[in-house]
C-alpha cells in the first residue's frame, strides 16, 4: 500500500511541477491543484499508515499499548483540503476574468505596459 | 503564563471585519468601525507589548487542550512587538483608505477584507503551532488575492495572476514541509519540535526538511531566485493596499524565517551558508532593479526585494549583534516601507501620475507635506540618526566579527544605491520643475479640509513612529537586546508553553 501510495506520490509532484513549467493559464492551475493533493497524500503518508487500529481507547487502559491509526494527519489534509478548495475556486473565476480581459491564455502575454489608472 | 488575551489583537480585527459586513454598501459606516477597530486594536497591541515585557513569554491554549496536543498561541517579545507595529501599520493605512480608496473598491468589500488581512497577520506572528501558522498564512493570502484584485482593472489582474500563482506555490512547498516534520517527529508545536527535532537520528531529512520551509517562505519574503513576482505585481493594486502589503505581507515571511530557523532548525554550516548567498544575492538584485525604474511604486517594489536582503543576512550570521541588527530592520522597515507606498499614493493622489519623468514641482507647491516625505526617505536611506542608520551598525559590526566580507560589500552596495535612487526620487520628484508638456491633474486641491487630513494625517503618524525609532533608538536596542536574547535561548519559550517540567 505504501508503495502504491509513493509512486502515485512521485507522479503528482512530477506532473504538477511540469504543469507548472507550461506557459498555459490552465496548465498553471492544474498544476497546482496536482501538487496540493501530492502534498495532502505525503502528508497521509508520513503520518503512517495503520490498518483496523483505530485510535479508541479502552475503558480500563490508560495508554495506547499498541499501534494505533494518527488521526491528526486526516485532520491535517482535511483543512488543507478546505483551504485548497477555496483558492481553486478563486483562481478559476480570476482566470477566467483574466482571459476575457486578455484574450489569451500565455501567461507571456500577461505584460500590459504601464497604464496611468491607479 | 496563561493569559487569554493574547488573542485579542486577532479578534478585534475579526469583530470589525463582521460588523463591516452587517454594514454591506454602507461606505461611512465601514470606515468608522474600521478607524475604531484598528485604534482599539493599536491600544490592545500596546497592552499586549507592555504585559509580555514585564511577565515574560504569555501562552493561551485554544479550547483548554494542553501544549503538545491542543494549539497553543504564544506571545513572545517578537510577536507583541510585530502585532503592535502591524496594528499601527494598519490604523495609518485604515485612516488612509478612506479617501485613497475609491467608492466602487469599498462597496464590493474593501475594508471587511482589509480587516481580514490584519486578522490573518495578528494570527500568524501569535501562533505557537507550525500547521496553525500555515493556516493563518492562508488566511493572509486569500484576503490578499481578494484586495489585489478588487477593481478587476486589467493590470490589476495580471499582476493578481503572478501573484497568486507564487503564493500557492509558497504555500504548497510549506505544507510539504510541515508533512515530513511531523512524518519524522510526530509533533506540530513549535516548542515541542524544537525538542524532538534533536532527537531524530536522520538529521539529513531534517536538512531537506528545513529547504522546503526556505522554499516556501523564501518566496513569501520575496528573496533572490524567487522574488520576480513582487515587482511585477505591487505595483498595480491601490496605494493603500500596496502599503499594506509591501510594509507587512513579505515581513511576515521573514518573521515566519526567524521563528522556524531559532526555534526549530538551528542553521547548520549549510544552511548559513545559503542563506548568506541567497542574503547577497537579493540586496544586489534589488538594487540593480531599483536604479533602472521610473516608475515610484515599481521602484519602491525593488527596494522592498532589496531590503529584505538585509535581514535574511541577519538570520545567515545567527549571531546575537546580526540578528539585534536584523529585528531591528525589521521593525524600522514595516514602518517605513508602509510609509512609502503611502507617500506613493498621495504623489498620485497630488499629481495623477507616479512617473518620476512626469512628475515635478512638489516641494515649490507643497512645501511641508514634501518635509514629511523628506524625514521618511532619509529614515529609509538610513541618515543617522534616523532608523535606518543603527541597525546597519549592528550588521557590519556583526559581518566584520564573523568574516562575511561578501556581506559586507552588499550591505554597502544595497545602502549606497537605496541613496541613489531616493536622491534621485526627490530630485525628480520635489525639486526639478514640472515638465511643461505634462498637465497637471490634481486630485488633491478640491478635497474637503477633511479628507486632506485623512490623507495626511496617517503619513504623519508613521513618521512620528519612525522619528521615535531613531531618537529613541536605546529603547529599541534593549528591546532588540532581550528577543534576540530569547532567539538564541529558546528555553523559557519552551518552558512557557510545555510547562516547567519537560
Amino acid at each position: 500500500m505504501e508503495l502504491i501510495l509513493i509512486i502515485l506520490l512521485g507522479m503528482l509532484y512530477a506532473a504538477g511541477v511540469y504543469l507548472i513549467l507550461r506557459r498555459s493559464m490552465v496548465k498553471l492551475l492544474l498544476g497546482i491543484m496536482l501538487l496540493g493533493g501530492g502534498t495532502n497524500i505525503l502528508i497521509f503518508l508520513l503520518g503512517g499508515i495503520v490498518k483496523g487500529k483505530p485510535p479508541v481507547i479502552a475503558e480500563e487502559a490508560k495508554l495506547f499499548q499498541d499501534v494505533f491509526a494518527d488521526p491528526i494527519p486526516q485532520a491535517l489534509i482535511l483543512t488543507a483540503i478546505v483551504i485548497s478548495f477555496a483558492l481553486t475556486a478563486f483562481a478559476i473565476v480570476l482566470l477566467k476574468r483574466v482571459y476575457a480581459l486578455v484574450n489569451s491564455d500565455d501567461l507571456d502575454d500577461l505584460n500590459t505596459p504601464e497604464e496611468e489608472d491607479i | 503564563m496563561i493569559d487569554n488575551h493574547i488573542l485579542a489583537p486577532v479578534l478585534i480585527h475579526l469583530f470589525s471585519a463582521v460588523l463591516q459586513l452587517i454594514a454591506w454598501r454602507k461606505t461611512v459606516t465601514q470606515r468608522i468601525i474600521s478607524i475604531l477597530g484598528t485604534f482599539l486594536g493599536t491600544l490592545l497591541a500596546i497592552r499586549l507589548l507592555a504585559d509580555v515585557y514585564s511577565k515574560g513569554v504569555l501562552t493561551l491554549n485554544a479550547s483548554n487542550w494542553e501544549a503538545p496536543f491542543g494549539i497553543v498561541f504564544v506571545a513572545d517579545l517578537l510577536s507583541a512587538t510585530l502585532v503592535l507595529l502591524t496594528s499601527i501599520a494598519g490604523l495609518a493605512v485604515s485612516f488612509f483608505s478612506a479617501t485613497g480608496v475609491s467608492r466602487q473598491r469599498m462597496l464590493y468589500g474593501y475594508f471587511p477584507i482589509f480587516h481580514f488581512l490584519l486578522m490573518g497577520l495578528n494570527g500568524a506572528f501569535l501562533t505557537g503551532d507550525i500547521f496553525n501558522l500555515y493556516v493563518w498564512f492562508e488566511v493572509i493570502i486569500i484576503s490578499s488575492f481578494v484586495l489585489m484584485t478588487l477593481g478587476g482593472r486589467k493590470t490589476q489582474l495580471e499582476g493578481a495572476v503572478k501573484y497568486m500563482a507564487m503564493n500557492i506555490l509558497a504555500s504548497t512547498f510549506f505544507l510539504t514541509g510541515i508533512g515530513i516534520l511531523y512524518g519524522i517527529t510526530g509533533s506540530l508545536n513549535m516548542a515541542d519540535l524544537s525538542v524532538k527535532i534533536q532527537q531524530v537520528q536522520n538529521q539529513s531529512l531534517v536538512g531537506i526538511t528545513a529547504c522546503f520551509f526556505i522554499l516556501g517562505f523564501g518566496i513569501k519574503s520575496a528573496v533572490f531566485p524567487l522574488y520576480y513576482w513582487l515587482p511585477s505585481s505591487y505595483h498595480t493594486p491601490p496605494s493603500a493596499v500596496a502599503a499594506t502589503f509591501g510594509g507587512l505581507l513579505t515581513k511576515v515571511g521573514v518573521y515566519a524565517m526567524i521563528r522556524v530557523f531559532s526555534l526549530i532548525f538551528i542553521p547548520d554550516e549549510f544552511t548559513r551558508n545559503l542563506l548568506m548567498i541567497i542574503a547577497v544575492l537579493t540586496i544586489v538584485i534589488g538594487s540593480m532593479g531599483a536604479v533602472i525604474k521610473t516608475n515610484i511604486r515599481r521602484m519602491f517594489s525593488y527596494l522592498i526585494v532589496c531590503h529584505i536582503g538585509f535581514m535574511i543576512g541577519g538570520i545567515a550570521m545567527f549571531s546575537k549583534i546580526a540578528l539585534m541588527g536584523a529585528l531591528f530592520y525589521l521593525f524600522h522597515d514595516i514602518m517605513v516601507k508602509t510609509n512609502m507606498f503611502l507617500i506613493a499614493g498621495l504623489i498620485r493622489q497630488l499629481r495623477g501620475t507616479m512617473d518620476m519623468k512626469k512628475l515635478g514641482g512638489l516641494y515649490a507647491q507643497y512645501p511641508l507635506i514634501s518635509l514629511v516625505c523628506a524625514l521618511v526617505l532619509f529614515s529609509l536611506v538610513g541618515i543617522p540618526p534616523l532608523s535606518g542608520f543603527w541597525p546597519k551598525i549592528y550588521l557590519f559590526q556583526a559581518a566584520f566579527t564573523l568574516d562575511h566580507y561578501a556581506f559586507v560589500a552588499a550591505l554597502i552596495i544595497g545602502s549606497f544605491t537605496t541613496l541613489y535612487v531616493i536622491a534621485k526620487m526627490w530630485a525628480e520628484v520635489f525639486w526639478k520643475d514640472s515638465p511643461d508638456d505634462v498637465t497637471v491633474e490634481d486630485k488633491f486641491e478640491p478635497l474637503p479640509m477633511f479628507r486632506k487630513i485623512l490623507l495626511v494625517l496617517p503619513i504623519c503618524i508613521l513618521c512620528l513612529v519612525t522619528l521615535f525609532i531613531g531618537l529613541n533608538a536605546e529603547a529599541i536596542v534593549q528591546l532588540v537586546d532581550k528577543i534576540s536574547t530569547q532567539l538564541l535561548d529558546t528555553s523559557p519559550y519552551v518552558e512557557a508553553v510545555l510547562g516547567k517540567t519537560k
